[in-house]
Formats: C-alpha cells, structure tokens, sequence
C-alpha cells in the first residue's frame, strides 16, 4: 500500500513519518513512535485508554487515522511531566488520592481530566464524573479518580483541597 | 535515653508498616504511561497473529483453504488444526480435567471459536489475511440453554466424549453431561424439610458475565531454535501455572520455558486460564523462527475467553415459624459451555460452592451440581471471587430474603436470628468448612446503625402507601447482604491444581545496606503488591518499606507459587513472608546476641532493633545486623541474610461483610438510582486501609456492573449477542454510585499476621445486595424473585408483570 507522509508535532518534538493511509493514530504513536502511555482496549471508542490531547480537544486515538492528524500538536501522558521529571499536579494528585489500580487507564485518564480542567478550572462533581464518562475504569470505582481531579483543580487554583463531606 | 533518640512509635511511623496508608509505589510509572505491558513488549523481528474464526455455534467444518491468505504479501504462515496435529498440539487438557480444540478440529461447538491462526510481518496484515481463510461449514443444530443441555434428543455437542460413561469428576449420566458434584448431608437436609413449619423454593439464576478487565489476554512467545528454550511473555496471573502446564502440553523441559508476566491492566479472573492464543502463538514461534505477538481484541475477550457464572441454582431453605433457620437444598445446573474449562482447583468442580450455607447457623444442608455442555465458549472463571464463591453467595442471600418475605420478617431481623454467634468460632458448617473467625452481629449491627436502617423502613413505608394511593410512581428499595467468603486457596489436604499443592511462597534477600528485594509466587493485576508486601516485611524485619523492592511474575527468579487470584496473595504468600521475615529475624537475633555478647533470650525486639533485656541503650537495629550478616556472622554461622518460605495454610480464610444499599425505581421506565451504597467489610488485619479502600470501591462498581446490567447473551442460534462494549454494560463514572466504606476487624486466628484477603469481597457482597434491593422495592406488592441483570428493561418488565402500568 502506497505510504502517505504526515508531519506533527507529539509532546513538543516535531515528526515527520510514512505510514499507510489506513494506520489508526494508536498505532502510529505505539508502534512507529514507540509510545507506551496511550493504551488499547477496545474496538469501539467507548474505553477510552486511547485518549490523547489533539489540538486542544480530548481525542480517542484509536478512532483517528494517522493522516487524519497531520498537522496536529498532539499531547499525550508522555508530554505532561515538567522537563524536570517534575510530575503534573494531575499525575501527583492520581498518586496522592490513588486514583489509580492497574494503571492501563491512567493515562488515558489523566490526559481526559488535563483537558477537563483547561476546559473548566472547578469543575462539580457532577461536571467531573460526566467529563470522564468516555474513560472507562475497571478498577477504582472512580471515586478516588474524582477526588484526585477535584485536589489537582483546588491545587492549580491555589485554595486548599477539601474532601466533600460524604 | 537522651532526647534526642526517636520514641518506638516514631521509629515504626517511618517504616511504613502494616497499617497505615502507604502510597503506592508502582503509580510512580504508571502515571507517566511508563508500565510495562504486554503490547509494549517489541522484539527484533516480531511477527503478529491474527485468528480465523467461527460465525457459527455449531457446524461441521467441511474444508479450510488457507491459499489466499497464505498468498497475501507479509503473511507469515497460516496454521489449523492439521499443522497443530504434526505436533500433537491440536487439542489441549485444560484445568478442569476435560480437553479443548485449540483450533477447530472437525467441527465448531461454540460462536468465534478458534479456527486458524495467520501469522504475518504487522497486525493489519495479519487481520486483512485471517478474512481471506475460507472455511466451508455444515451448519449443526446447536443449543445455548443449559436446562436443555440434557433433554433425550438435545444436540451432541462433544462427539469426542460422547460414549464416555466417565468424565475427570465421576460418572456421566448424558452426552451433555460434564459432572455431577454433591456436598452435605441429603438425608438429614430432607429430614429437615419434611418437618419444616416454613418452605420456600426459587430458581434463583446467576447468568453468564464476563471480567472483561480493560487490557485483553495477550502474549509474546519468543522460541530460540538453538538453545531449545521459549520466552513467553502474557497477561498471567498465575505465570508458574503457565510454565508447568505449558511444558506438559508442548513437551518443552520445563526449565527451559521462562514465563514473565510483566505489568498487567486487570485480570478478575481473566487471566488466570491457558488459551488458544497462547498456544498458537507459541507454535507459530516454533514454526517460524522468530517471535509471535497475539493480542485479543475486546470482542474476542468478551466473547471467546473465560466467561464467569452461568449457574442455575434452585434453592430452597426451611424454618421454623419463628424464623430459625433448619435446613438448606440446592440443585444446580451449571453451563460450562463448549469445554469444561474451569478454573477451579482440579477436585473441586463446582469451585467453594459449598459455601452456600452462608453466615448461617444451618444445622442441616445438602447441593447437588450438575455441570452440562452447550454451545457455549469455555471458561467458568472465578470473576473477582474464589471459585464459585460468589454464585453461593448470591443464592443464600436471595433465598434469605425470600423466606424473610414469607415469615414476614425483616431481612435484618431474620439474618440477625440466624447468623452464627461469636461464641461459635471456630464454626463447623453443616458442609464440613471450619470457619476461622468472625463477630457478624457486631458488624450487622454497626451497618444498620450507621445507616439508620430503622428510619429508612419507616419511609419505605409511608412512600408504598403513597405509591398505593397514586401519589407517586417511585418505589424505595432496602438491600441487605451479609456475606462470607471462603478464600485463599488453599491448604494442601483440600486444593491442588493438577496435582499441584496449592501453597504460595516469598523469597526475602537483604542486602549488607539493610535494604532488600522480596520475590513471591503470586502476580499483581493492581492490587498494589509491590507497596503492601513491602509494609508487612517493613513491620516484620524494622527496614523502611521504601528499602524493599518487590519483584513478581519472572518465573525464573520468583519462587514457584500458583499466582493471584480467589483472594490468595495476602492470604497464602503474605503468610509467606511474614514467615520468611521470621526466618531472617531469628537469624538476626542471633547475630545480635553475638554482637552484643548476651544470650539470644536476653534480647527483646523492639520496632526496628534488638535491645538487652532492661538495658535499651545496648542494641543492634536491623541495618546494622543487616551488615554484620555478611561482615561479622558467629563462628559457625553462614553468612548471608535472606530466606526462604513456601507457605501450605492450614485452612482458608473467612472474610465477611455487611453491606446496605438503598435505591430508587421509577416503576413506569424501570430506571433505578442508587440513593446510598454502605459496605462493612471485615479482612482481619489491615495492612493498608487506603489499597483496602480502592479494593472496595473497585469490586463494588464490578458487582453494581453486574448486578445492574451484565450478561454475555446468546441468541437461539448461539450468536453472542453482548460481545462489544457497545452492548456489555461497564459503568461509567456516571451511573457509578458513590461508595461508603465501613470496617471492623477480627484477625484470622490461623494466619501469621492476622490477614484475610479483601479483593473479592465487595463483589460477593455487593451483587446479591443490589438485587436485594431491587427485589425489596417490588415485595410489598408479592414479587419474589425479579432476575439479574435489574437493567431498565428488566425491571419495566417486572413492573409491567406485577400490573402496575394499568
């Protein structure tokens, strides 16, 4: 099949790649680029471990063809750590509030909420879970995934977290 | 001591011990996307595999022509049963003691079953080849209902076991017909029917669910021709398990197979079982030369691999007048599918279902299973529970409520009549289980406290009265479970897995720095055992937490152990390492004496160090004991500070619970809203509430899934109508309730620091508590038993059926 060349930019660097015209991004970024943060875990763009940051919109990576994001300034878990190592107040806020079990949603996860909260500095509890509803979790329950998110919100806006009263 | 000197309760905060809540020590990757799972894993020249599959349940396999695929550019090899006969691999045992096609052989028995394997250069090549094998089927009359598996003219579905009068569990009675299991005592369980003032009698179903945890099975199997040795990377939870079964199928020395499980996205019992794809791909390495990723797709893993429950269990309980309980029955018929695939321990066909008497004083009981063979993929995994724990768990807690309906009595009050008493542990159930410890009025009572159960009935009250007079279309439900569990498989006198014991195990090293690795028998899916087993050796052996790395699934390095899963790990490999740890600590002691030049007996272990007897400024702490250990042992004395313990336990352990959900039904949609969900678990010790807390919340929201919405369907043709996430139920943060958690602890009097296991819990307790509820919304007006899944639909239904949208 005759390849299609695609240029973006991912976590900051520029690239520029072959791949088929049919290549989903989730490929692109796993195999070509060797990402290991988006995951895959189902066929049908309802898990969400896919999620990556394109253009400023949360996107199912694995509903997206590769050519499809030409272009593009892409984000993903990878990109969100300072050059420093230092981690995302999100990813320190997963850790803090264990939002997390086996980790294969978390990236997705996280990168869904670092959108979230560009979208709407104090989101409710409410606008939080719906914010989230296309990330599925099979392990927490998502309450403590809703707690770390209200605890990065309250610590970017810089007023002390408070856990809601239950 | 000067001021200076850090109290005992100073020194252990530091540690990070049993108790308190540690953070996680694997988040610190897996929040940056640097887990290592088994997608990641890229080998140089790594080929892709890709199944042909069945559209059929049932049909003869006419031809399979692998021509087109073979001629696709990239395409590798293509494999079917006849390339897998060369190698005596075209069927393999599974645990159960049956044999499965690894790849069809003659005939399909189940939709999507495994017809050939194409292996090519990337994965779209390998799929765009997998449609271009042509198979030629015979269409078969086939049968997905297990109530029929045994009628006189039902399809043969296992022509290969069909005149076999015995199966691997005893005497066949059909050609459908996998076991017969038994447990209990029929005659005195009849005796106590026949002179019961009160019977009731439900066929309570449990229908067939799927784990379905968010990463799918999948392998890289990586054969070196030269050294005769294979590589196989998987989603195991049980990696031993894997190599010694593997080695037995593939005739591979079992030192020369090396499994790793690297990091794993979920297993519920998933991955527990050996697979198609695993053996595929292994041939597939051996064939070509070079390594074999197989990844399954979610409709694949929804549809082809280890199913849970499916058990159809008719359940009957008798009591006197007053509410005591006297006697218990039940005959199940269980759909096995295609295969008796099981992962059960290899005697127990029919898993711990003998825990059905419950928290029960029940004086006499009797179960009778009936395993069957349908249309149906294999499996019959334990979806977060111990072996059928969860089915028994469900079928005593309905059936509790239904005779409490018939007595008029509330569920509280007839559970609290009922519950074996604190004075009666060790408790011997009428099945012959020996539970370990329990204090169940104590913890029912601090749940109906916590929850003003007393207030929420006399509202439920005033809204069926309102509901009768027209005044609103909402009916409140009141769900109460009281569960026990029977956990961590388990003491060798009771559990093998083909005939191997099934012990755990924990290998301990300290370094001459203090610090340490810890190696275990068991593999975490995200239970978080690398920080909790480093919490109880931090407690153990006074070494910071943060100073021991744990390592599992490397079976190479790892001491044998059967892996996680039925709440095993804390119960069996954390004994291990608590007793490892007592090894090391013993050594040490001696060390110390030496070095301190008192007697062993004259030291006194205090947090971190010991100290003479009466003279706590003369001590030696651990780290430095930990040096001498490889510096200045006794004479006599090897060297070296590590050890090793291969756990067996002497019983089981018994977690319980009391859980309470209160909802909402709008009777004219059938929608239901979880108003409060509260759950009082009890694991015994505790060794980090905040992981205990996630475990809760997790198997909560699985058992909400399944409760509320979960089931794998077929249609009468045997399509699997539910194999997407488009049509299976996982909840999102949306539907998903909020949680309250709850606990009181009563330490396992047999396990050496006290623990239970918690991991399952939430799941055995909470499906039978949120069909509680839905139930208790719809008695008052003389429903008795509404089906799971209480989706919409179903509950409209149930509404419509009682005549209330008249």
């Amino acid at each position: 099949m005759a390849k299609s060349q695609v240029s973006m930019t991912v976590n900051g660097k520029k690239v520029e790649e072959l791949v088929e015209p049919r290549m989903l991004l989730i490929h692109f970024l796993r195999e070509q680029l060797h990402l290991t943060g988006p995951h895959i875990g189902c066929d049908t763009s309802h898990c969400g471990a896919c999620t990556i940051d394109l253009d400023g919109k949360s996107v199912k990576s694995c509903t997206v063809f590769t050519v499809q994001a030409n272009g593009a300034d892409i984000r993903t878990i990878e990109g969100m750590a300072a050059a420093d190592g230092t981690l995302h107040v999100l990813q320190e806020a997963f850790r803090e509030m264990h939002g997390l079990q086996c980790g294969f949603c978390t990236p997705g996860m996280i990168t869904r909420a670092y959108r979230l909260l560009q979208e709407s500095k104090n989101p409710t509890e409410e606008e939080i879970r719906l914010g989230i509803s296309g990330n599925l979790c099979r392990c927490t329950g998502y309450q403590n995934i809703v707690k770390a998110i209200q605890y990065a919100a309250a610590k970017i806006s810089g007023v002390p977290f408070q856990e809601a009263a239950e | 001591m000067n001021e200076m000197t850090p109290t005992s309760a100073e020194r252990a905060e530091k540690l990070q011990g049993m108790g308190c809540k540690r953070k996680r020590v694997e988040d610190i990757r897996f929040v940056q996307g640097k887990g290592n799972y088994v997608d990641d894993i890229k080998l140089p020249g790594m080929l892709y595999g890709d199944f042909t599959r069945s559209p059929h349940a049932h049909a003869r396999v006419k031809k399979i022509d692998t021509t087109k695929a073979a001629a696709v550019p990239g395409v590798v090899a293509v494999i079917t049963a006849e390339t897998l006969k060369t190698v005596n691999l075209a069927w393999m045992p599974t645990l159960a003691g049956d044999v499965q096609m690894v790849l069809a052989d003659g005939k399909v028995v189940f939709q999507n079953q495994e017809v050939a394997f194409v292996i090519a250069e990337d994965r779209y090549t390998a799929a765009d080849a997998a449609e271009l094998v042509e198979v030629e089927y015979e269409a078969l009359p086939c049968n997905v209902d297990p109530l029929k598996a045994m009628a006189a003219n039902a399809p043969v579905i296992r022509e290969d076991v069909k005149d076999k009068k015995e199966g691997a569990h005893g005497p066949r009675k059909h050609y459908n017909h996998v076991f017969n299991w038994q447990a209990g005592d029929k005659a005195a369980a009849d005796a106590a029917f026949a002179k019961a003032d009160v019977t009731i009698k439900e066929m309570i179903v449990y229908p067939r669910v799927h784990p379905c945890p968010l990463e799918t099975c999948q392998c890289v199997a990586s054969f070196d021709k030269i050294k005769g040795e294979l590589t196989l990377w998987g989603t195991f939870q049980a990696p031993h398990v894997i190599r010694t079964v593997g080695s037995l199928i593939s005739k591979i020395p079992e030192h020369k197979i090396h499994v790793i499980a690297p990091d794993i996205g979920g297993g519920f019992g998933n991955k527990v079982g050996a697979y198609p794809g695993y053996i595929c791909a292994i041939v597939a390495s051996i064939v070509t030369g070079r390594p074999v990723k197989w990844v399954e797709d979610r409709i694949e893993n929804l549809s082809t691999t280890a199913f849970a429950r499916d058990f159809y269990m008719e359940t009957e309980i008798a009591a006197t007048k007053d509410g005591k309980v006297t006697g218990l029955r039940c005959y199940t018929v269980a759909d096995h599918g295609a295969f008796d695939a099981c992962a059960n321990a290899t005697k127990w066909p029919a898993g711990l279902f003998s825990i059905i008497s419950g928290s029960y004083d029940i004086p006499a009981a009797h179960v009778s299973v009936d395993g069957v063979y349908t249309n149906k993929a294999p499996g019959g995994v334990a979806y977060r529970c111990s072996f059928r724990v969860t089915e028994a768990a469900y079928a005593i807690e309905r059936a509790m409520d239904i005779m409490a309906q018939k007595l008029r009595m509330d569920p509280v009050e007839f559970r609290m009549k009922n519950l074996i008493r604190r004075e009666q542990f060790p408790y011997t159930s009428a099945f012959g289980w020996v539970y370990d410890s329990g204090d169940y009025q104590t913890a029912l009572n601090k749940a109906v406290e916590t929850v003003g159960y007393k207030k929420l009935r006399a509202e439920q009250k005033k809204q069926q009265e309102a509901f009768k007079r027209g005044e609103t279309r909402e009916l409140m439900g009141i769900g109460v479970a009281f569960f026990t569990e029977i956990v961590g498989a388990g003491p060798s006198r009771n559990c093998d897995i083909l005939g191997i014991a099934m012990f755990d195990s924990a290998e301990i090293r300290i370094h001459p720095t203090g610090t340490g690795i810890c190696r275990l028998g068991t593999k975490s899916q995200g239970q978080g055992h690398e920080t909790t087993y480093a919490q109880i050796i931090a407690t153990e052996l006074g070494l910071p937490a943060d100073n021991i790395m744990v390592e599992e699934g490397n079976t190479d390095t790892a001491p044998y152990g059967l892996g996680t899963y039925g709440s095993r790990s804390i119960p069996v490999s954390g004994a291990a390492t608590a007793m490892a740890c007592r090894k090391i600590k013993a050594k040490a002691q001696m060390i110390a004496a030496y070095m301190l030049e008192v007697h062993d007996d004259d030291l006194e272990w205090d947090v971190d160090r010991f100290r003479v007897k009466g003279n706590p400024d003369r001590f030696k702490t651990m780290t430095e004991l930990a040096w001498a250990a490889y510096h200045e042992v006794p004479p006599g004395m090897e060297p070296g500070l590590e050890a090793i313990n291969y756990y067996d336990p002497p019983n089981f352990t018994f977690p319980f619970g009391a859980y309470i959900c209160v909802l909402d039904v709008d009777v004219d949609t059938g929608s239901t809203k979880v108003r409060r969900f509260y759950a009082l678990d009890d694991c015994g010790t505790r060794i980090n509430p905040m992981i205990i807390e996630g475990q809760i919340h997790g198997g909560l929201t699985e058992a909400f899934g399944i409760a509320m919405g979960q089931e794998i369907h077929y249609d009468e043709d045997g399509n699997v109508t539910t194999a997407s996430l488009m049509d299976y139920f996982l909840p999102t943060a949306v539907e998903t309730p909020k949680w309250e958690t709850d606990w009181t602890t009563t330490p396992s009097p047999h396990h050496p620091i006290g623990a239970k296991g918690v991991g399952e819990s939430p799941n055995v307790g909470g499906v039978p508590c949120f069909s509680n509820a839905v139930n208790d919304a719809f008695g008052f007006l003389g429903s008795t038993n509404i089906p799971m899944p209480h989706d919409n639909w179903r509950t409209w239904t149930a509404a419509e059926n009682l005549g209330l949208h008249k």
